[in-house]
């Protein structure tokens, strides 16, 4: 008997599917100061950001959409006094809530506040399992036992819980500790991310970049890991672009599963798409979501596969990988609509091995970030 | 991962599972962290029954009653679907 079968490709496409999951950015705000943290390298201030009621109403809109989750991020999605508020908001729209959260700030108060709103599930992020370079890599003093602190109360309250541990070179070698972490607090899933190279993670990736070594060995530990705890944990792990020979299908192709909301109100198809230059995103306080959705070009330009030029055009893979991501494309080469350096296909693509071989001859200093300030080397 | 599922365990969604209506596709999906289904219509049918207090027992009751379907035919049934979904993560005992 067929039980199941994965969602995501619903039979009989209508001539343009709604999207599965809102990435709702709630704010920029947050304690921790990642070197590789994805949001823009200008941060929306807190005056400009979307009010509650705002918020709600984008959450029935992209549930009446056809969203079936809501990823509340940041940020630090805790920092937002009305968290709790924007919860129940979420739940009350039908939507299946999921915190991405660094867990700093979540004490037993807001725990029992956010459970009584109806959260479904929490992610939360760990820099590093060493105290020491989890405080140098976040930022923030005393970050891993606060950690510790917001797991034990998600496992309490009885919530299912994700360790989000995002991995480069100054802590990959940790990935066993990270594993034996994931199952000392009860985590039904580890995702394992490696850092995305665009914003400022790229001012960052000389400091970031994993040796091939070091991938190597993560990737066997992955492995082993995965068949030894098989029913206990998930492991979610993707190579990184940068030992990868095709990309990978960014946020499942421009405009097809996601849809992201910006602190200001910004509708985006990816949430690191506001680092890309000639775009007129569309605006929550101005159009609805399915205006954004079905109608505004910024959703339109990548859509599907009319954009491509070669090699993706005539590629075998183009509705398989979407021709990668457009942020890293424009990021590297300079042209949003070029194939993305990480495919092996690309003639940008020795600029990806010239980028590992810079980053194994550097130092490891960060940039870290800054409200109002753009990265800059020191 | 779980207890062994027999006639007389109560069943439930496993921790962060949900089962919703997914109208603006026209079917009912469960979903969980990072992941989403679509049951087909015998699952459908075991999920909605799940409500913590019901036993497996209890399910087949049920189901044998409405399909006025022979017990043993709806037992198989029942358990072979639950354990599958066991087997998945999305049903705990
Ligand atoms: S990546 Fe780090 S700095 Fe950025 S939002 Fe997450 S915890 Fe905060
Ligand atoms: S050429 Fe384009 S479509 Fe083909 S594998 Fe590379 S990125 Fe994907």
């Amino acid at each position: 008997m067929n039980a199941v079968t994965p969602a995501g490709t619903p039979s009989g496409t209508p001539p343009l599917a709604p999207p599965l999951a809102l990435l709702a950015e709630l704010t920029h705000r947050c304690p921790l100061r990642c070197p590789y943290c994805s949001n823009p390298v200008e941060l929306t201030r807190v005056a400009a950001e979307l009010d509650t009621a705002s918020w709600a109403r984008v959450f029935q809109e992209a549930s009446a959409l056809g969203c079936l989750q809501v990823h509340l991020s940041g940020g630090e999605p805790t920092a937002r006094r009305d968290i709790a508020e924007l919860v129940r908001a979420a739940a009350a729209a039908g939507l299946y809530t999921n915190l991405i959260t660094a867990g700093v700030l979540l004490d037993e108060a807001m725990m029992a506040r956010l459970v009584e709103a109806g959260l479904d599930h929490v992610q939360l992020s760990v820099q590093d399992t060493e105290p020491g370079s989890a405080e140098r890599i976040g930022g923030y003093r005393d970050a891993l036992p606060k950690k510790l602190r917001a797991a034990r109360l998600v496992r309490e309250a009885g919530l299912a819980l994700t360790l989000n541990a995002v991995v480069h070179r100054q802590n990959l070698d940790r990935l066993p500790e990270m594993i034996a972490l994931a199952l000392e607090i009860g985590a039904g899933r580890l995702e394992v991310a490696h850092v995305q190279y665009y914003g400022w993670a790229l001012a960052n990736r000389d400091a970031l970049l994993p040796t091939r070594a070091q991938l190597e060995a993560a990737t066997a530990e992955v492995q082993r890991a995965r068949e030894a705890l098989k029913g206990r944990l998930v492991i979610d792990y993707v190579v990184p672009d940068y030992y990868a020979k095709r990309p990978k299908s960014c946020m499942g192709g421009w405009g097809r599963q996601f849809l992201a909301v910006s602190p200001a109100g910004r509708v985006l198809p990816c949430h690191a798409a506001e680092s890309l230059p000639g775009f007129d995103f569309p605006n929550v306080r101005e159009v609805s979501l399915r205006d954004a959705w079905e109608n505004s070009e910024a959703f339109n330009r990548f859509r599907g596969t009319g954009w491509m030029k070669g090699p993706c055009r005539d590629c075998p893979r183009a509705e398989i990988d979407w021709g990668g991501c457009r942020c890293q494309a424009f990021a590297l080469t300079g042209d949003a609509a070029a194939t993305d350096p990480a495919c092996g296909l690309s003639p940008d693509h020795a600029l990806l091995d010239m980028a590992v071989r810079e980053a194994a001859a550097s130092e490891g200093d960060f940039t870290y970030r800054v409200m109002g300030a753009a990265p800059q080397k020191a | 991962m779980t207890a062994p599922l027999h006639p007389g365990s109560v069943p439930r969604l496993a921790r962060g599972m949900k089962l919703r209506e997914d109208k603006a596709r026209g079917q009912w999906v469960v979903l969980g962290p990072e992941r989403m289904f679509v049951p087909d219509e015998t699952a459908l049918e075991v999920l909605r029954l799940l409500d913590g207090t019901r036993s497996v027992d209890g399910m087949i009751d049920d189901l044998a009653a409405r399909y006025a379907a022979p017990r043993e035919e709806i037992a198989a049934d029942v358990l072979a679907m639950l354990r599958e979904l066991a087997e998945k993560g999305v049903v705990q005992s």
